[in-house]
């Protein structure tokens, strides 16, 4: 992966922020497709990228500073190679969410919010997911993970390398 | 057995294709709107007695009419995709299964409003609803369903779809317009309305995705059919998202007439282990909470209102008797100062503090006049901020103490602050 404190965007990249840009009345509109583009290419948006990403929509770096922290998936940290985001909101929590997160914690080895030692996987607990007819559930980086158990959870970290 | 229209194709394993929606009438409707006067669609649609269905439940047609008649500026259309209200995941099922509707509703109400651009913003988390609609929305494209003069109409819509970053005030449709504008989603001061001045300063409507999939039914079989499935000021029948304690959980398809007891018992099979109810939420974490001996009201937006709390989003969150209230109170506390944006200092401020207070009362820390803390907090700041979302707060604030109130005291007495 590209280093996120020297961020710069490949021509196709570039090629892309110019298409979406197009999309908006405003080039600006784009802004969040953008940011996603830019985690997606450097694991998280570091001051650097925002920087960068500023320079690309002609905006101070403090409007993307303030983006990029108004929003929870965007990370100004290395994430782990995985995320493990588990619903701790109300529905979850009736079906058991808490036994899961503990689960999770003791598995991991780490406290929410953290990432194991390896770098394999960040454990995070998020509001509603709006799945909560199959409580309790998690995201596990792109997909939903529904009707945990214990034994579940177990099948499902092995599964992440 | 009532009739389904969002659902009617569920059972379906491609109900997602054009294919399949163009076999159950699928863009017959939008063909029809080509050939009426713009009013004459949104007589229809107020005919039908649609209400918003994405919490606020205000009348789609009304909506609709607000948008200048002769103004020239470009008039958008967004879909509020950003599904969010904890105990809601309709729209889920709406962009994954039956997406189409969707864009089919979309371009009768873009004729409506005459609009010629459309964003779909969907929360970033939603990936699979995400490639599901835009793999549809690409299939509309190449049959010319979208795009320039389409199906010789003269009329051209494209569709955008906007993928969010996570954060629940960006379902509020001015903070929605915001984060669509690249801002963080910060809610704007109303009037001017959406409608006069919206999204990149220009008039916009914003829609829910169930709203909008409702539609093309009512185009194709009339207002006046809608509006007689439903209750004397609300039409048609809505998607229930049922989830906690029952039996089965899951998405109902009912007309809003029915009760919560009807939905509870027999929708989703009662309560399970034997166990008895004990509360429900009735729209959404931001409805006021019912007592087990108030679920015999109607589901539709007056009934509700009537009983004290709201439609909201229609999810409907089940607790039996081993839930106990001041946890479940701290859980959604937690979520609204997590989700606050920070704007106005009432919100900012109380549903942080009210966390806190509700956090040490489930640790056995609660000092006696914490009770009447959170209501003189709740009460002081409802209505006094921009959005709706600290209103949505409060719900829950208040009535969580106000009806179980013995319980939260007996846990403060059992505490070391007693």
């Amino acid at each position: 992966m590209a280093d996120p404190r020297r961020p710069e965007f490949t021509a196709e990249q570039l090629a892309e922020v110019r298409r979406l840009q197009s999309l908006y009345p405003e080039a600006r509109g784009a802004l969040l497709p953008v940011l996603h583009l830019a985690q997606d290419a450097w694991g998280y948006i570091s001051l650097e990228a925002e920087a960068y990403v500023a320079g690309l929509f002609d905006l101070s770096p403090a409007h993307v500073h303030e983006v990029v922290t108004f929003y929870t998936m965007f990370f100004q940290r290395p994430k782990g190679r995985h995320v493990v985001a588990v619903c701790h909101n109300l529905s979850c929590h009736l079906m058991g969410a808490k036994t899961i997160v503990d689960h999770l914690r003791q598995r991991l080895g780490v406290d929410v919010g953290e990432t194991t030692a390896d770098g394999r996987v960040t454990l995070l607990t998020v509001e509603c997911l709006c799945a909560c007819e199959a409580a309790p559930m998690m995201q596990v980086d792109d997909r939903y993970e529904v009707l945990l158990t214990a034994e579940k959870c177990d099948r499902i970290l092995e599964g992440l390398r | 057995m009532a009739e389904k229209i969002f659902t009617r194709n569920f059972h379906r394993a491609d109900s997602h294709t054009l294919a399949a929606y163009r076999e159950t009438g699928g863009y017959t409707a939008v063909g029809k709107a080509f050939g009426m006067e713009r009013t004459a669609i949104v007589e229809e649609v107020k005919k039908a007695n649609l209400r918003g269905l994405g919490g606020a439940g205000f009348p789609t047609g009304m909506k609709w009419s607000f948008i200048p008649k002769d103004s020239t500026a470009p008039k958008y259309l967004v879909v509020n995709a950003d599904e969010g209200e904890p105990g809601t995941f309709k729209d889920r099922y709406l962009l994954e299964r039956e997406p189409h509707a969707l864009i089919e509703g979309m371009l009768i109400a873009a004729r409506a409003i005459d609009s010629h651009l459309g964003f779909v913003y969907i929360r970033g988390e939603y990936v699979q609803p995400w490639r599901v609609f835009s793999a549809a929305v690409q299939e509309a494209y190449a049959a010319g369903l979208l795009g320039k003069n389409i199906q010789g109409s003269g009329f051209d819509f494209d569709i955008v779809i906007h993928r969010g970053a996570g954060a629940y005030i960006c379902g509020e449709e001015t903070g929605l317009l915001s984060s669509l504008e690249g801002k963080k989603g910060w809610p704007k001061i109303k009037p001017p309305f959406p409608a006069i001045k919206g999204a990149f300063g220009h008039p916009t409507i914003v829609n829910n995705v169930e709203t909008l999939s409702a539609v093309p039914h009512i185009i194709n079989r009339g207002g006046a059919w809608f509006a007689g499935l439903g209750s004397k000021s609300q039409g048609g029948t809505r998607l229930y998202s049922v989830s906690g304690h029952v039996v089965r959980p899951g998405l109902v398809e009912a007309p809003v007439s029915i009760t919560l007891r009807q939905l509870i018992y027999d929708e989703c099979g009662g309560i399970p282990g034997g166990r008895r109810l004990k509360a429900v939420v009735p729209g959404g974490s931001s409805a006021a909470i019912l007592t087990a001996d108030e679920i015999d009201v109607s589901m539709d937006v007056d009934g509700l209102k009537n009983a004290g709390t709201m439609a909201g989003s229609a999810g409907v969150i089940v607790m039996d008797e081993t839930v106990s209230i001041p946890e479940a109170l701290m859980v959604v506390a937690r979520f609204y100062a997590h989700e606050s944006c920070g704007q106005c200092t009432p919100c900012r401020e109380s549903t942080g503090w009210i966390y806190k207070i509700t956090h040490r009362i489930v640790d056995g820390h609660g000092r006696k006049e914490d009770l009447d803390t959170i209501l003189d907090v709740a009460k002081r700041g409802a209505g006094t901020t921009i959005c709706a979302f600290y209103d949505g707060a409060v719900g829950p604030y208040i009535s969580y103490v106000e009806k179980f109130r013995e319980e939260f005291e007996a846990l403060i007495r059992s505490g070391d602050h007693a």
